[in-house]
């Protein structure tokens, strides 16, 4: 053995204590601009399908729920139903524009294609990579929010100018929710398991919010709850933001979305963390 | 980093996985310049060696140095300075091998203004220019693994962490990746390259660091551990398990070390016996009769 090996076992005889697992706090960045850029170059092959399924799934719900139930209920909350409606499907294409991708997407890069072991082979951390996954699909996310409204105004949707804060309440909402797509996908034993995500919790998030029916209708404690869903603070948003609603307060609605995205963001962290550095 | 300071630093480290410790109090230096082998087999730890250099697995005993920065916290200053070349292949399919280097580059930190001549560098120095705007799922194994150097390369790293590099290849495409490696060490990149073919280690490093167990059990250059282990020349002895049993009993009483290698009986140390202890063949000695003679372990 050589000198160097040898010294080094009369060393290990009193091992040194275990090293700190923190990291700086800083966040870089030109660290975050490298993770995007893949995000956009791999965009830029597939934004056809991917536009596609988040632009005309919500289309679809917006004219079968708009026309359709439009027929039987003329108004709601004083507004014309397809308007109701119109606005809240915008909270559900955000929702399904961030959720799945960042639950699927994530875990097909983590697991199966071991995207993030070479992204974190370079001078990234695990926060910046969930920050900047996060971001991405938020600010993707948050633009397909507004094909609904698009479509909405071709039907006689008449937005207040404040309508240009949508994108901004999209890509909150969109952060939010990626980063808990990004947390579960750290949990979920096999991809398999997304179903029971899908089933038990992102489904009642998108009809428990005021997006196709309002919530006073509902049981006493079904409508308490829905305050902890922060779809309903997305679509109270929304819909302050197009119709101006008088008296409506959008300081709780945005704390409210703040404080998910910040929980959010720090349970992926955390999990991404657990799975990503032994 | 000073011009004495090692390259890579392991000082007592530890790194348990529950009950099973693959890293177990592991010492290594490695001076800066060098292409060091760590050699083992399959479970031997060099894996999660590599892994503890670049911070993705963080050592539960010990410390770890890298170009002079202290791991876990200082690891994005050592990863900027270091290419990874992973055993797995984890290159991004959607792109094209251009696209693949830019994305590197950027992570990597390369200056806008210098990107397009290392993209080009690393092309160049991968063979790969010609299929820069290739998808990366119509190459070849042989161009994925070479892709896969080029992307560690981007930022001309001054150490590169190998990860079986070769593992799976056929031996055409071995060869040319061994012709990388060469002109990456001789240009004065460190290296450190784990691996469990032993002639690959035998081919490229300067060094080698034999790991079982997750520790290093010996180390140094090819033929000095080949010199120090096995001697001059082995000495493979046939005939049958009766025969080869008496003479592994002579072999021992003489004070040399034996290993059973199929049908046969090795005898390391043989310089001069000739045709003692029965009929055989004599060879020169090799690294493979030194891993099987220190680890206990026949080379996977």
């Amino acid at each position: 053995m050589s000198a160097s090996s040898a010294s080094g076992a009369a060393r290990a005889a009193s091992p040194s204590p275990p090293p700190p697992r923190s990291a700086p706090r800083r966040m870089e960045l030109r660290a975050l601009g490298g993770v995007l850029h893949r995000e956009w170059v791999v965009f830029t092959r597939y934004w056809r399908s991917t536009t596609f399924s988040a632009v005309v799934e919500p289309t679809i719900f917006l004219l079968a729920f708009g026309f359709g139930i439009g027929a039987l209920v003329a108004e709601v909350q004083g507004m014309a139903y397809l308007d109701f409606v119109g606005t809240g499907v915008v909270a559900m294409a955000v929702l399904f524009a961030s959720v799945f991708p960042a639950m699927f997407g994530t875990y097909v890069k983590r697991r199966f294609q071991h995207t993030y072991d070479g992204i974190l082979a370079a001078p990234i951390d695990v926060r910046e990579l969930v920050t900047a996954e996060a971001l991405w699909i938020g600010v993707r996310s948050g633009t397909y929010g507004l094909a609904p409204l698009l479509v909405a105004s071709a039907f006689g949707l008449r937005p207040g100018w404040a309508v240009l804060l949508v994108p901004l309440i999209g890509i909150l909402t969109g952060f939010g929710f990626a980063a808990m797509g990004i947390f579960l996908s750290s949990v979920v034993p096999s991809i398999d398991s997304f179903g029971y995500v899908i089933s038990a919790l992102v489904t009642p998030l998108f009809l428990l919010a005021g997006t196709f029916f309002p919530l006073e209708n509902l049981p006493g404690w079904v409508a308490a709850g829905a305050v902890v869903n922060p779809l309903y603070h997305t679509v109270e948003l929304v819909r302050g933001a197009v119709f101006g609603l008088a008296g409506a307060s959008p300081l709780g609605h945005v704390l409210g979305l703040l404080a998910f995205a910040a929980l959010m963001w720090t349970a992926a962290v955390v999990g991404m963390r657990r799975v990503l550095i032994d | 980093m000073s011009a004495t300071q090692p390259a890579i630093a392991l000082r007592g480290v530890t790194k348990r996985f529950g009950a099973i410790t693959a890293v177990d109090r592991l010492d290594l230096e490695v001076p800066a310049g060098i292409c060091l082998g760590l050699l083992g087999n399959n479970g031997a730890g060099k894996s999660t060696t590599m892994r503890l250099l670049t911070a993705q697995a963080i050592a539960d005993e010990g410390a770890v140095e890298v170009l002079g920065h202290a791991l876990p916290r200082e690891s994005k200053a050592a990863r900027a300075r270091s290419g990874v070349v992973p055993q797995r292949d984890n290159l991004d399919e959607e792109l094209t091998v251009a696209q693949q280097l830019e994305v590197f580059a950027r992570l990597y930190r390369v200056p806008r203004r210098e990107r397009d001549s290392a993209i080009a560098r690393a092309l160049e120095l991968a063979d790969l220019a010609a299929r820069a705007d290739t998808r990366i799922d119509a190459l070849s194994g042989g161009m994925r693994r070479r892709l896969l150097i080029a992307r560690g390369l981007v930022h001309r790293p001054e150490l590169l962490l190998l990860d079986e590099p070769t593992v799976g290849l056929d031996p055409q495409v071995r060869q040319e990746l061994w012709s990388l490696i060469v002109t990456l060490r001789d240009a004065g990149t460190t290296v450190v390259m784990s691996t469990h073919y032993i002639e690959e280690a035998e081919e490229l490093a300067d060094d080698v660091a034999i790991m079982a167990r997750g520790r290093v059990i010996d180390r140094g250059a090819p033929a000095a551990l080949v010199a120090r282990h096995a001697g001059a020349e082995v000495r493979e002895l046939t005939g049958d398990a009766r025969a080869l049993a008496h003479a592994e009993t002579q072999a021992r009483a003489l004070g040399l070390p034996t290993r059973r290698r199929g049908p046969q009986v090795a005898v390391l140390r043989a310089e001069g016996l000739d045709g003692q202890l029965g009929p055989g063949r004599t060879r020169p000695a090799v690294l493979e009769d030194v891993f099987v003679s220190v680890t206990g372990e026949e080379a996977t």
